[in-house]
């Protein structure tokens, strides 16, 4: 048995034992004790998988159901990382709840299922991430008990995911039937000469199914209410987390059908075209700022899904896939993080002249939103280039241009925010949420402008990263 | 050197963020100290330039970025480049010095100004192709939030207009240079190579797609007609010293672009493209100028008359694309034309933006029928508009005339139609700056101007550099013409 391969995954899972345990005896006022934990379990799970990587080949292992490729362990420590920083978030926010203790045992799991969709080389493996991931997620964005928001948000969430689960579940199933095993490895050399109904049918179902989870259309409803009504650090952590699983999980099903027979290439960039332009059409006169975020980071999925129909056509793609969800998750992770610094504060005109006030609060904001703009040089910028590049030499020009002209309309939402929020004044003092959560907010910030300036150590990982099978 | 003088204003700019106790007095020392070390080093730059070289870049510095995208920090200048980042740096250090009003904040908008001219320069230096791009982006949110903040009427439309506007224009660039990018083999940025090599010869459809996304892109900042829209406003809302940089600056940014990129990158398509390109410059020509000519807006008027001169340049870039080998002559003499239209249109629209800006700061006003007589209170500020104005419309003897002449040569003799009407905009022109001349100075004096005070001494010694340049490129051009031919030559291919 090779518990190595999965140390980083059994790691998170004992971590989340040992958090339940601990704060079943642990007095209300100290329940915080759960995110130190959760923090070493999030380092730990980190190093070890950073040594898997640098140790071990690019591989599958479980008998051909788990891959230890690049792009697995690169999704596999952007969750980890996004983990961190939501758990760093949390304290503060939760200091007047006297059970939160839990939420950090939970946000563990969660993550362990994301982390298991992104490495899943099997297709009843990736229902298992999936179903993981959802059903802690559901919990996470109901997590205020007696919010109706909060509990709207969750209600959604489940309604779309429950939906959405049987599609996978049925294309899961088909796939199934036309190659005689769940096995990827297997799938991909037995799929050709199947029927092409079956598979593109197939495409489509676990498509829609893996939708829901990296909120794109047809199943992004739940977004917009998460990022609204949850408690903010999981909205953060729910726009982040299961999306970088579930992108690679994708990418990951779809290569494995044959491109002759199957048009998943051009299925995979409608669904591109078609998400970033729902995402920045909602967005355009949202005057609630999580909401805008939550339409935001929609789009941005829609940008990241770009790199799926070039896989395999051009070199670029899966580096520009995962350099473009990376400083995504900064970005979103920076913006929640101003959000919950702000205690929460939600309605457009509250972010007025925030800049004369909280200038530093501000500047991540603006340095966040910019990134999602592609304003060089920050992350989001470098990430936009790659995947244009990729896109441009797969053959996929127009949907270059689609991304592009979306970019255009992005930024007249974006600086909705950003304008008044710098020009304005405002009489009113804003009170702020300090220590780790200003921590967690500098660093994801600081990570947005980083990953921009010193690019090549990530694109040297990227461009050794394989997809297996 | 020139890494320096993209460094030193940007570094300026973070000190005056940083520096919270500093009032508006010092920074705006700090500002002006800070856009002198990059004049200065331009001239450094000029006297170390070689303008007899067969090298088309010079005084090279390079620094490895992404290497595995073929990214790098690569400076250099040619002649054009030479001479529009000279432009920038003494029009940077003359609207920074320049009297305006920074509505109680002026540590961020000196700070700004600097930004802006940090990327601006780094545009016109850059020898990488993707720090073109860069620049030319952050020189939008540099420009943002100058209107936005400093801006007068209704400041935040018109600067979101411009941004909108303009970004897409820039993303419709970057899918060109994409393009371009990945027929280079291997992967490269670096523009030498590029040039050099011409890696989308031959390539029929795909070229010619390539070269309409520049083409395109870099027309919406010139700004061309019909992708003009954003400018007007643009330069009304804006303060005036930074309609100055606008004017002088960014809209050299467009033509500076299509001579550095479609030009020189992708010539054999250009030369298809040329007599296209050509017709829509004409049309931008006279256009511009009608419209000029209706407008009642001061800053309007000059707002359109920009979009007649860059129209003249265009079109010596079009005629110095063309496909006309055995009028070699005429086309370097076309190009040469453009860049000094472009570095004459600097110094003039840039002179009378400031102007423009300082009867703001008397009367918030630009409308032209609410003046008259002022030749009698201001004296010095008529004779600094009527230099300005007559260089604009092209009088022998000023920097305009020594641009439009070479344009017209080269043009008569490569698309002689094209030259004829554009012959036109010179008339009309000539019709709006003196109607113009005539509105604002002479005439009966209404009542509430009597007390309207002349130039003070910061604003005649700023306009006056500014003139005696205009009057020296006019007399004695030689010492421009000289570093940009070599440039023209080499890139139009005369040996």
């Amino acid at each position: 048995m090779d518990i190595g391969g999965i140390a980083g995954e059994l790691t998170v899972v004992a971590g989340a034992a040992v958090v339940l345990v601990v704060v079943l005896f642990v007095r209300r006022d100290r329940q915080w004790v759960g995110a130190p934990i959760a923090l070493a379990t999030c380092g730990i799970a980190v190093a070890l998988i950073a040594i898997r990587l640098a140790t071990r080949p690019q591989e599958l292992t479980w008998h051909g159901a788990w891959a230890l490729d690049g792009a697995a362990g690169w999704a596999e420590l952007v969750i980890l990382a996004t983990t961190a920083i939501t758990v760093a978030l949390s304290p503060q926010w939760f200091a007047t709840d006297a059970r939160h203790g839990e939420w950090y045992a939970l946000l563990l799991l969660s993550a362990a299922g994301a982390m298991t969709m992104a490495s899943a080389a099997d297709s009843l493996e990736l229902l298992l991430g999936v179903l993981l991931s959802s059903t802690t997620g559901y919990v996470l964005a109901a997590y205020h008990r007696r919010s109706a928001l909060s509990v709207e948000a969750g209600a959604k969430y489940f309604l779309v995911g429950a939906l959405t689960n049987t599609f996978l579940l049925a294309g899961v199933a088909l796939l199934f039937g036309a190659a005689g095993t769940t096995l990827y490895d297997r799938t991909a050399t037995s799929l050709p000469g199947a029927s092409t109904v079956t598979l593109t049918a197939a495409a489509v179902l676990v498509t829609i199914g893996l939708a829901f989870k990296l909120g794109a259309v047809p199943a992004h409803t739940w977004v917009p209410d998460v990022a609204q009504g949850a408690p903010a650090p999981a909205a953060a952590f729910l726009t982040v987390a299961p999306k970088v699983g579930a992108i690679v999980a994708l990418a990951r099903i779809l290569s494995l059908l044959p491109d002759t027979s199957v048009g998943w290439r051009p299925l995979a960039a409608g669904a591109a075209a078609l998400t970033m332009t729902v995402g920045n059409l909602s967005a355009l006169w949202q005057d609630d700022v999580r909401r805008l975020l939550g339409w935001s980071s929609v789009s941005q999925v829609g940008y990241a899904l770009m790199a799926i129909p070039v896989l395999g056509r051009s070199p670029q793609a899966l580096p520009a896939l995962l350099f473009f969800i990376t400083a995504y998750a900064a970005g979103q992770l920076a913006a929640f993080g101003v959000v919950v610094q702000l205690r929460g504060r939600t309605s457009l005109e509250d972010y007025h002249g925030l800049a004369r006030r909280r200038p530093w609060i501000a500047a991540a904001l603006i340095v966040a939103l910019l990134s999602f703009v592609g304003i060089p040089p920050l992350a989001g910028f470098t990430g936009k280039l790659l995947l244009f590049t990729a896109t441009i030499d797969g053959g996929y020009a127009w949907l270059a241009a689609v991304a592009a002209l979306n970019t255009v309309v992005s930024l007249f939402y974006y600086l909705r925010i950003i304008t008044p929020l710098t020009l304005d004044q405002t009489p009113k003092a804003v009170p702020v949420l300090r220590r780790s959560t200003a921590t967690a907010t500098s660093l994801a910030t600081v990570l947005i402008i980083a990953l921009g300036l010193a690019a090549q150590p990530l694109l040297d990982a990227g461009q050794n990263a394989r997809l297996l099978p | 050197m020139l890494t320096a003088s993209i460094v030193v204003p940007f570094a300026g700019a973070v000190l005056l963020v940083a520096a919270r106790r500093l009032d508006g007095r010092t920074a705006r020392w700090v500002a002006v100290a800070a856009t002198a070390v990059p004049l200065v080093l331009m001239v450094v730059a000029w006297v170390r330039y070689d303008t007899s070289s067969t090298a088309l870049f010079q005084l090279n510095e390079r620094a490895p970025w992404i290497p595995s995208l073929g990214v790098g920090w690569r400076v250099g200048v040619d002649g054009i480049a030479l001479a529009l980042a000279s432009l920038t740096a003494l029009l940077f250090c003359a609207a920074v010095a320049y009297p305006v009003d920074t509505k109680g904040q002026p540590r961020h908008y000196y700070a700004w100004m600097l930004f802006l001219e940090s990327v601006s320069l780094g545009l016109f230096l850059t020898t990488d192709l993707l720090l073109f791009y860069v620049f030319f982006d952050l020189s939008l949110v540099g420009m943002y939030f100058l209107i936005a903040r400093w801006g007068h009427g209704q400041p935040r439309v018109t600067a979101l207009k411009f941004f909108l506007y303009t970004l897409a224009g820039s993303l419709v660039m970057l899918l060109g240079i994409l393009g371009l990018y990945l027929e280079t083999d291997p992967l490269t940025f670096d523009m030498a190579t590029i040039i050099r090599t011409q890696p989308l010869a031959g390539a029929g459809l795909r070229a010619g797609m390539v070269l309409l996304a520049l083409i395109v892109g870099l027309a919406v900042k010139t700004p061309l007609v019909p992708v003009h829209t954003w400018l007007p406003p643009a330069h009304v809302d804006a303060p005036g010293p930074v309609s100055a940089i606008l004017a002088g600056v960014l809209l050299k940014m467009g033509t500076f672009g299509l001579i550095r990129i479609p030009l020189a990158m992708l010539s054999d398509t250009f030369a298809d493209w040329a007599f296209l390109l050509a017709i829509v410059a004409t049309i931008s020509i006279v256009y511009g100028a009608l419209v000029a000519l209706g407008q009642t807006n001061l800053k309007a008027r000059i707002a359109y008359t920009s979009i007649n001169h860059m129209g003249y340049a265009v079109l010596g870039i079009a005629v110095a694309g063309a496909m006309a080998a055995d009028h070699a002559d005429a086309r370097r003499l076309a190009l040469t034309g453009a860049t000094v239209e472009m570095v004459a249109h600097g110094l003039i629209t840039g002179a009378l933006f400031l102007i423009a800006g300082s009867f703001w700061q008397r009367t918030q006003d630009y409308d032209l029928d609410h003046y008259g007589g002022l030749a009698q209170p201001a004296r010095t500020l008529t004779f600094a508009t009527t230099i300005a104005a007559f260089a604009s419309l092209g009088l022998p003897g000023l920097a305009g005339f020594v641009a439009e002449v070479q344009i017209f040569i080269g043009t008569f003799a490569v698309y002689p139609a094209a030259a004829a009407v554009a012959l036109l905009g010179l008339l009309i022109t000539a019709a709006l700056f003196l109607q113009m001349l005539q509105k604002l100075f002479f005439g009966e004096l209404p009542p509430e101007h009597h007390q309207f005070p002349d130039l003070a001494r910061s604003e005649t010694a700023i306009l006056g550099v500014l003139i005696a340049l205009i009057v020296l490129i006019g007399v004695y051009p030689r010492w421009l013409l000289d570093l940009i031919d070599g440039t023209s030559r080499l890139l139009v291919g005369t040996g």
